[in-house]
């Protein structure tokens, strides 16, 4: 086990890349790449013998359905999740291992790197897919739209994301990822201690993903300012719509601070500039500034659309209005306020004076003073209600008491004097995947199982349903006890080999912990699989399967392309239950042409050449970099000439489809 | 699904485990049970801290339980009021509430911040133990390097390679720099973590008053070769302390000079302890000043230059020689191949860009209370205010 060698040279044609970039060296990474390759053909072998290209391209790759797409950010949320859990797994096992002289069975190098991944693929590409998959699908259907307002920019955004995620995907087998913890601070990750192409793959992954998450932000926020339907105030909006438009505000406003940071640190690396190096006046200090001004808005721009989420499903399930619906909107606003002056308790280490970290930790603790007004308000929702614990109700009871001890050992954190002893330990990962997992996944997997039946007009199976419930609970806290055990021990973060032979055990202990949450995954797995299986006897034809509240539930399962045949005009808070009291009828005739915007294909072709651009920036393949800069600026130019935008859906279609939807109703009631 | 509500209440029993942790402090948590009246304190916080919040989190999660549990729907009995929603009172107290426990958390947090920053000089080695105002700290160096530490002891003339050995209840005052990339000093035992960083300096202030071998490691992640960034702590009698100053001169492999140092500072890892003579006082002060080969421009000298509005034309020459690992790790490239220089120094004041000066040691009995005069006695004199060598937080 050597140091590493400094970085390859650089060729006109191939720029850095050369066979020694391929990591056949790595028995792990080859078993893994030819289980990929292996997987990989068998799906392409099926789409083409079911002859499902012309209709996946057709249905789904073009399409610009906010249902559609948000679907397809659930499934690369899904499949990214699984690669991050992949390297969970690996870390778990490693630190197990490596006691007594061992040196575990990953080199630095690959250790380094699996952290690294894990870190930027669960916020990058599982988080913020998943909120932004739920958002996309929801949002339009809670205030009455019948798309998003910038249909075309939403498929854009989509493979943007993807392209950012393939990115990194290739990475994995092509080259190497970072080794630098998945913020990448320089000095380490600028070129003199970073000279390969890790850091490289890491910039450009997270640039092009990016532009998806910025345009995505713009997107939603737009849609929801102007499309709501008549009568929906923003105080008559479903809360999740609140925590969604403040999440993306904080899009906006947090991901041109990423970008930006990127673009200096890309330029250190590239041009030669001193934006972070040691010398010639530059401050990596600046560098971990400026990425935690995006970073820490980051945490709440994941964890405020799945408060939504609790908001609606304890509604729901407790058969009761929202508790203090206007003092949880303005608890929303005070978080997004809040989250952009707390940066500095991330690195209270650096050296600040006193004065300054007593602030920052300071405001830090009155952030948690929103965030328990809404865990009150969530328990009197339940107080005088009829809660049924369907499993979106279970995960939401089990984040409640989750998430309050995440909450606690975070206000514990940011008191400057305890952080100086915890700061960077193992009580910090702990902390953090307690509000992560137990705030951001457990909300997913409650928002999963509440709104899977409007997606595809079937429940989930309840039995695998709860396996998955029960392990995810007990492996988090069987995973994560030992973690905080562990930080007030001493022991700090990403470390691959210990001295001290008493601390195995824990690491034992934490790793049977995985070992449970990988049974949950499983579970959850078999529950989507068995639940397809048995659609028929799952079905859920009312449209309406929890006896819901707002708008989303007062379409069919699945909604009609147009979601709604007529805009409903909002009265009350609850819109849908308003409705249903009021005696709600449908509309039998009055149906008119609906006006609808075309696939297209220009986003996912404009994001694969953006792929292709960001590998040759990796590899400093200048040619390429310069040829696909140009496709990509005449494909957007090229697009902007299709006029054909929009069909109309005629009105005989829209009367066959509201007809059906009627027949079923009668047949069901 | 009431048939798992009477699951839920086996959760409960993490809150006792957390109110215990005090307790489990036997077991091994350092950071609960140190040996340093720095980081004492600083976990005395942890506990005061949970305990004021357990004030809150414990209504919460039993309420969340108790109304599961009451509010199910299989139970007729309870009470179900579908419209209410709003109640100013329990508004009230639900934004309240939280708020009253950060404000004594943020009291809290201010005091202590203030009293155990690490650029604080200490003012006591322990509860009822102050500090002579004679005493002097003893001054230790400390650099990261890829992949050790190296510790420079100017007063003693000694440095070592991943040892640390002090004298048991003398303060200690750290100056803290790195030769490459961040790292971050921490010595559980002893007190709170400071980031090192190259070409700026940060301080720490700790003391021992327990003997002891305890560990001391980087917290930041640094590196290839960070795992094993580790160095043996050693807390000493005053006796033993000389003793070993006297044996790691006598068994030094020789004297830490410029040269000794840079190549020392090359990558390497799982370093064993070495221990060297240290007669260049200026060393730590080159380090943090990037200038530590021959020749090289110093970034205060630079600095100074900069601030009289740089030196015109003749001040291209010298930035072209104080590139320091722009495009190379350290220790990884020739030196000598750099060529001619041009300006080796230039007369100026050092000036440590992370420096601040030093703040008052402030006894923290004072601000407890402790020691005062109770208010309600006849003698009031004493609460006129102190002498403004040791008036809190100045």
């Amino acid at each position: 086990m050597s140091i590493p060698h400094p970085a390859p040279e650089t060729g006109p044609i191939l720029g850095k890349l050369s066979m020694e970039a391929l990591p056949l060296h790595e028995p792990i990474l080859v078993v893994t790449f030819i289980g990929v390759v292996l997987g990989g053909i068998a799906v392409l072998g099926l789409i083409t013998k079911y002859r499902l290209w012309g209709y996946l391209w057709s249905e789904w790759f073009t399409t610009v359905d906010h249902k559609r797409i948000g679907i397809m950010y659930m499934i690369l949320g899904l499949i990214m999740f699984l690669r991050g859990f992949a390297d969970a797994i690996m870390m778990r096992l490693q630190q197990a291992m490596a006691f007594g002289g061992s040196e575990g069975y990953l080199t630095p190098h690959h250790y380094d790197q699996v952290f690294t991944a894990h870190g930027v693929i669960m916020i990058f590409f599982v988080a913020m897919p998943f909120i932004t998959g739920i958002m996309n699908y929801i949002v339009p259907l809670q205030i009455g739209a019948r798309d998003v307002s910038f249909p075309f920019l939403n498929n854009f955004s989509f493979w943007m994301t993807t392209s950012g995620a393939v990115l990194t995907m290739v990475s994995l087998f092509v080259g190497e990822y970072a080794q630098t913890g998945w913020l990448a601070y320089p000095p380490l990750s600028g070129i003199a201690y970073s000279p390969n192409v890790g850091v490289d793959y890491y910039i450009w992954g997270l640039q092009i993903a990016g532009v998806g998450t910025t345009l995505s932000g713009i997107n939603l926020i737009v849609t929801i300012l102007k499309l709501r339907a008549p009568g929906m105030g923003l105080m008559k909006m479903p809360v999740f719509t609140w925590t969604s438009l403040c999440s993306n505000i904080l899009i906006v406003a947090s991901f041109p601070i990423l970008t930006a940071t990127l673009v200096l640190l890309s330029l250190d690396r590239y041009v030669g500039t001193n934006f972070f190096t040691n010398d010639l006046g530059g401050s990596p200090m600046m560098y971990v500034n400026l990425i935690w001004i995006w970073g820490h808005p980051e945490v709440y721009i994941l964890v405020l659309p799945l408060f939504g989420v609790f908001s609606e499903v304890t509604s729901t399930f407790s058969g009761k209005r929202l508790f203090g619906y206007t003092s949880m909107v303005y608890a929303t606003v005070c978080i997004t306020i809040l989250s952009y002056i707390v940066w500095l308790h991330h690195f209270f280490t650096m050296g600040s004076g006193a004065s300054v970290n007593s602030f920052f930790g300071i405001t830090t603790m009155v952030i948690s003073i929103p965030t328990g007004a809404k865990l009150f308000n969530w328990l009197f929702t339940m107080y005088r209600g009829r809660i049924r614990f369907e499993l979106p109700m279970m995960w939401t009871i089990a984040f409640m008491l989750t998430f309050v001890i995440g909450g606690m050992t975070g206000v514990l954190l940011a008191v400057p004097p305890a952080d100086f002893v915890l700061h960077n330990s193992l009580f910090l990962i702990a902390h953090f995947h307690n509000v992560i997992i137990g705030g951001v996944l457990f909300g997913l997997f409650a928002a999963i199982n509440y709104w899977w039946p409007k997606a595809f007009g079937f429940k989930l199976d309840v039995f695998w349903g709860k396996v998955s419930f029960w392990c995810w609970v007990v492996g988090f806290w069987v995973a994560f006890t030992p973690l905080y055990i562990l930080g007030l021990m001493g022991v700090t973060r990403r470390m691959r080999v210990f001295d001290d032979p008493s601390l195995q055990i824990w690491f034992v202990i934490a790793g049977v912990g995985a070992a449970i949450i990988a049974a949950g995954i499983g579970a959850m797995l078999v529950q989507f699989a068995v639940s397809i299986w048995r659609r028929k006897e799952f079905a859920e034809e009312s449209g309406d399967p929890w006896d819901g509240r707002t708008l989303e539930w007062a379409t069919s399962s699945p909604p009609p392309d147009y979601n709604f045949a007529f805009t409903p005009v909002i009265h009350d808070l609850d819109a849908w239950h308003d409705m249903k009291k009021r005696g709600h009828q449908r509309p039998a005739d009055g149906y008119r042409d609906i006006n609808m915007p075309s696939n297209t294909g220009a986003g996912m072709i404009l994001s694969g050449i953006c792929l292709v651009m960001g590998f040759a920036l990796v590899w400093h393949i200048w040619w390429l970099v310069a040829a696909s800069f140009v496709a990509v600026v005449a494909g957007a130019i090229i697009h902007t000439f299709n006029y054909k935008r929009d069909f109309d859906i005629p009105k005989a279609t829209v009367i066959a489809v509201e007809e059906a939807r009627t027949r079923q109703l009668a047949a069901g009631a | 699904m009431p048939s798992n509500l009477p699951r839920f209440p086996a959760r409960l029993r993490l809150v006792p485990l957390l109110a215990a942790l005090p307790l489990l402090s036997g077991c091994g948590l350092v950071v609960l049970d140190p040996a340093g009246d720095v980081a004492r304190q600083q976990g005395d916080l942890i506990v005061l801290s949970t305990v004021l919040m357990l004030l809150i989190i414990v209504p919460v999660m039993a309420l969340t339980i108790f109304f599961a549990w009451k509010y199910r729907a299989s139970n007729k009995e309870a009470t179900y009021k579908p419209d209410w929603d709003h109640s100013t009172q329990l508004e009230l107290v639900i934004w309240s509430a939280p708020l009253l426990i950060i404000i004594c958390l943020g009291a809290v947090t201010w005091v202590a911040t203030h009293l155990l920053d690490p650029y604080r000089p200490l003012a006591r080695t322990g509860p009822g133990q102050p500090i002579a105002a004679e005493v002097k700290p003893l001054d230790v160096q400390v650099v990261a390097l890829d992949w050790k530490w190296l510790f420079i002891y100017p007063e003693q003339g000694v440095a070592t390679v991943n040892e640390l050995a002090l004298p048991v209840n003398r303060p200690v005052r750290f100056r803290i720099s790195s030769s490459s990339v961040m790292n971050s000093f921490y010595v559980p035992a002893l007190a709170g973590q400071i980031y090192a960083m190259p070409g700026m300096e940060t301080k720490l202030h700790g003391v021992f008053d327990k003997t002891g071998d305890y560990t001391g490691f980087s917290a930041n992640y640094s590196g290839w070769g960070f795992s094993n960034m580790r160095f043996a702590v050693k807390s000493l009698p005053t006796g033993e302390f000389d003793q070993w100053v006297a044996a790691t001169k006598a068994s030094a492999e020789g004297d830490l000079s410029r040269d000794t140092y840079l190549k020392l500072e090359r990558p390497t890892h799982k370093e064993p302890v070495r221990r060297f003579a240290a007669s260049d006082p200026q060393l730590f002060d080159a380090v943090v000043n990037m200038c530590v080969e021959p020749g090289k421009m110093c970034m205060h000298d630079m600095m100074s230059l900069d601030a009289a509005g740089g030196a015109g034309i003749a001040g291209i020459g010298n930035v072209r020689q104080v590139t320091y690992d722009k495009f190379a790790a350290r220790g990884t490239v020739d030196v000598a191949r750099w060529g001619m220089r041009y300006v080796a120094a230039y007369c100026s004041a050092p000036v440590m860009p992370a420096d601040r000066p030093d703040a008052k040691p402030v006894a923290s009995e004072k601000l407890k209370g402790e020691g005062l005069p109770h208010p309600g006695r006849p003698d009031r004199t004493a609460l006129r205010a102190p002498a403004a060598a040791d008036r809190p937080l100045s």
